[in-house]
């Protein structure tokens, strides 16, 4: 630890935080330091005790031991209200806001300052004025919040704590929903806020983030503070392996691609979502076998709607599929029939889609398969069969622990998520469609899932890869399609390309302009 | 593996909880008795003793219960589907109009006949009336518990108006058909022990009680041991999931609803074929209302549903002893008694649930971080 030669206590201090929820230890004696006026990084993989530390920190828990400290002051803080007037302002992953409100009435939520509103009203508009020709956060407060773009939907959270007296700020995944371009402009607005004195914690697990933006960073693993930097003295290795404790590669080592022949072929494919916006608007692109063909944007620009499409799941508005080089008749063009077909499919959302979480593991370990006779020919399942399969899968696939009649979960995210891609991979796919494989999965599984992306691949499988990580869609792809607004940008090779040319693809820019 | 403190082991989940639920139910009942100036504990022995003392009791008691269990499966085979079917006791009324119209006018087949084809008429009838509100949940997405209470409303009206107006028997009073033909009964347990050469007094308990148990054990198999089952529970656990499975929820909304409707009609065959042998106005006496306690408090398991049916069941019968040996306590004191259970075991359920864990992490060795362990 360096000595700080500032002489005014930091600006929070943890002493001793102890949290567990029945058998789970998720914060065990936790301490950190945030000195005042700067950028605090916290690290660690998905469980690791960061969202339960900052619940801790505004009041959504209480620990069941430790002390807080804000300022050198011992407090309590038992909610948000409290925590608010200690200083302490939340700006959640998911943000809080009423879409139908404008910015002003959502600013003043639970802030009305009286039964009547004008009075508050004018105070806040006045307090909004100021905070944005101070720290450049112009938002114009009588615009709807559900029409603002999601980078100016952020600033309005942040905006709410500023104007309740946030002096400290905590941003919990903050750039998980922007563009790179809107993650910039965030960047800066917190060194504005750095400069005018104020304290954010900044809870990220994107080490690049952390070295560019932070100031000191805390890596947690496991429900402990496991080692404190300065940014400046460390590096994304060290960090990595401080999070998962161990080395980690953060390499795919992949050899070269030799696409075949075309596995599945889409023409102008036009999909709507549920309320019957048009989310695909004219996709055509060609999958060939033993090629991973990466589908990169921010997310809610048409993946998902496109991923349901090819999966048989959502029906086409528009244009064709083609599997094999034909057009499979429509009563193949169910969930069923695609799989019929081979074309399987990892669900980008798990929880959502993918598994059915009260069920056994080998119960999820079957879900669409479970017509199939391995798994009993008469009326009755064969109980023995399905649980030896799954035993097997979860062999395979490392899943731990290795208890096909656990409910599904109360497995952890990671192996979770590789059931589900034991469930699909061991079937031997023609064509794989993953959504999202490593979302909310730590990196010690992340690794093994892009190994096993890669061994499919090799396998002469056609992989089509939608992800929101950039360095993954990077490091796994052959080729990577670029799409923004349901229509593809751009293609790229991702030996040939950079963050910041994708980044440019991803908000829309398109190819010509792009060039120009 | 990781454990939210309301988890529970499987023995507590079912057997612990619905046990204390019970006794709190039995304990605000007891205030209720002591304020009205009578000994609480009188009216437990009473009530027990009504229901459980001799044989008469038990028949009684196993009487109702087996109304119960039918009742109870239809509203739970509908849970695990993710659907809320309170329609059960109009399905139950209509299915007796199916039992009576084939013991009416299918007279002349023998009785080994005759008997099964009612039944097979009760289930059809069940079945076809509740097809109508499943048929607009799956297809129109009109809320099932909304359609089915509408339809509750509409199968009384057709009744009234079919039991007064056209199957009444001429010169006859009330409004009911005429008797079932001697073919149209099911065998009653006292018959069938006398073969055996045992005593039973005489009780309405019959051949409905196997049936019933024999379809809770059909129910347990198909929920949890066959194909159909699975796809009925992963509509009901996950929908989205399930259609990503290629399982389509139209499909086995509609299947499951006409199984539910179905079972509502072993009501019409314990009771009308059982003991009444003709169809009387509003003959479900709201027995399709009582499954839906007794679903929630079987925890719409089938066993569940046997042991919550058999409950309820020495509820109405000790419960009418009580009635007639304490003038004091009327019947309302069991609809109280009954809205208690069903104030704990189903909206309070989880009142005891988190104190029970804690009480049960207390005395387990703790799990050295077995996250840590499950870490891949």
């Amino acid at each position: 630890m360096k000595v700080d030669a500032v002489p005014r206590p930091p600006a929070i201090e943890l002493i001793g935080i102890d949290k567990r929820f029945g058998r789970v230890h998720a914060n065990n004696n936790v301490n950190l330091k945030v000195e005042r006026g700067l950028i605090h990084g916290i690290v660690g993989e998905n469980g690791a005790g960061k969202s339960t530390l900052m619940s801790i920190l505004y009041g959504f828990y209480e620990a069941d031991s430790g002390e807080i400290r804000v300022n050198g002051e011992p407090v309590r803080i038992r909610s948000s209200r409290e925590a608010i007037s200690h200083g302490i302002g939340m700006v959640h992953q998911h943000f809080m806001l009423v879409q139908p409100l404008t910015v002003l009435e959502n600013v003043m939520l639970g802030a009305e300052g009286g039964p009547l509103l004008a009075a508050g009203a004018s105070e806040i508009r006045a307090k909004l004025a100021h905070l944005g020709r101070e720290y450049g956060l112009e938002v114009d407060p009588d615009a709807v919040v559900g029409e603002l773009s999601v980078g100016l939907q952020q600033r309005v959270e942040i905006l709410k704590a500023l104007v309740r007296g946030a002096e400290i700020l905590v941003l919990d995944e903050p750039t998980a929903v922007l563009t790179p371009a809107e993650a910039d402009q965030l960047f800066e607005m917190l060194k504005v806020l750095k400069s005018q004195d104020k304290t954010v914690i900044f809870i990220t697990h994107k080490l690049r983030e952390i070295m560019r933006l932070t100031d000191r960073v805390s890596v947690m693993r496991l429900g402990e503070m496991v080692a404190d930097f300065e940014t400046a003295k460390t590096s994304p290795p060290e960090l990595a392996d401080a999070m998962v404790g161990r080395k980690v590669i953060l390499r795919v080592e992949k050899g070269q691609a030799h696409p075949g022949e075309i596995a599945l072929e889409a023409r102008d494919l036009v999909v709507k979502d549920d309320r019957g916006v048009t989310r695909v608007d004219g996709m055509s692109f060609v999958l060939r076998r033993g090629e991973i063909v990466g589908i990169a944007g921010v997310a809610g620009n048409g993946q998902s709607e496109l991923l349901e499409a090819l999966a048989g799941i959502r029906p086409l508005a528009g244009g064709e599929i083609l599997v094999e080089g034909r057009v499979p008749p429509p009563e193949l063009r169910t969930p069923k029939g695609m799989r019929k077909l081979g074309v399987f499919h990892v669900p980008e959302d798990r929880h959502r889609m993918g598994l059915v979480m009260p069920f056994q593991a080998c119960e999820s370990a079957m879900l669409g398969f479970h017509d199939d006779d391995v798994y009993g020919a008469g009326i009755l399942f064969d109980r023995r069969a399905i649980a030896a399969d799954t035993a097997e899968k979860m062999e395979h696939f490392d899943v731990r622990p290795r208890a096909p009649l656990l409910k599904t979960a109360n497995f952890s995210g990671g192996n979770q998520q590789k059931i589900v891609l034991a469930r699909e991979i061991e079937r031997n796919p023609h064509v794989m469609l993953v959504g999202q494989p490593t979302r909310g999965v730590d990196i010690g599984a992340i690794e093994f899932i892009h190994k096993r992306i890669v061994a499919l691949r090799d396998a002469g499988k056609a992989v089509l890869l939608v992800s929101v990580e950039l360095d993954e869609i990077m490091a796994l792809s052959d080729r990577i399609l670029v799409v923004c607004g349901g229509r593809i940008t751009g293609e790229r090779l991702p030996e040939t390309c950079n963050q910041q040319d994708l980044g440019l693809l991803m908000a829309g820019v398109s190819e010509r302009e792009h060039a120009a | 593996m990781s454990a939210t403190p309301t988890e529970l082991p499987k023995w507590a989940d079912v057997a612990v909880i619905p046990l204390i639920n019970v006794a709190a139910a039995f304990v605000i009942s007891g205030l209720v008795v002591t304020a009205i100036g009578e000994d609480p504990f009188n009216a437990v022995k009473l009530l027990i003793g009504g229901a459980l003392g001799d044989l008469e009791g038990i028949g009684f008691t196993l009487y109702y219960a087996t109304s119960f269990i039918f009742t109870g499966l239809a509203v739970a085979i509908c849970f695990q589907a993710g659907l809320f079917n309170i329609g059960v006791d109009g399905q139950a009324y209509v299915a007796g109009l199916g039992a009576a119209l084939v013991a009416l006018h299918l007279g002349f087949l023998p009785g080994v006949l005759l008997a099964p084809a009612c039944i097979v008429g009760a289930a059809l009838f069940g079945a076809a009336f509740a097809a109508i509100p499943g048929y607009l949940q799956a297809k129109r997405d009109s809320h099932l518990v909304i359609t089915t209470i509408m339809f509750n409303y509409i199968a009384a009206a057709m009744m009234g108006y079919l039991l007064v107006d056209v199957l009444r028997k001429q010169g006859q009073m009330n409004p009911e058909t005429p008797g079932f033909p001697p073919g149209a009964t099911m065998p009653q347990i006292k018959d069938l022990v006398a073969y055996l050469g045992w005593q039973w007094p005489d009780t309405p308990l019959n051949l409905s009680f196997v049936l019933a148990l024999l379809c809770a054990y059909l129910m347990w198999l198909l929920i949890w041991r066959t194909r159909l089952g699975y796809e009925i529970r992963a509509v009901g656990a996950n929908h989205v999931a399930a259609i990503y499975g290629g399982i389509s929820p139209a499909r086995i909304t509609m299947i499951t609803v006409l199984m539910s409707g179905a079972l509502a009609g072993g009501l019409a065959v314990n009771v009308l074929l059982g003991e009444e042998h003709r169809l009387i106005l509003q003959y479900t006496a709201d027995f399709g209302f009582v499954g839906i306690a007794v679903a929630l408090m079987g925890r719409g398991h089938p066993a569940g549903i046997v042991l919550a049916a058999i409950l309820f069941g020495i509820l109405y019968q000790g419960g009418a002893e009580l009635a007639f040996d304490q003038p004091k306590i009327t019947r309302d004191m069991i609809v109280l008694i009954q809205g208690l259970v069903v104030l704990f075991a189903g909206a309070l359920e989880h009142m005891f649930r988190r104190p029970l864990a804690l009480l049960l992490t207390r005395f387990q060795p703790p799990v050295p971080d077995a996250p840590a362990a499950e870490r891949a």
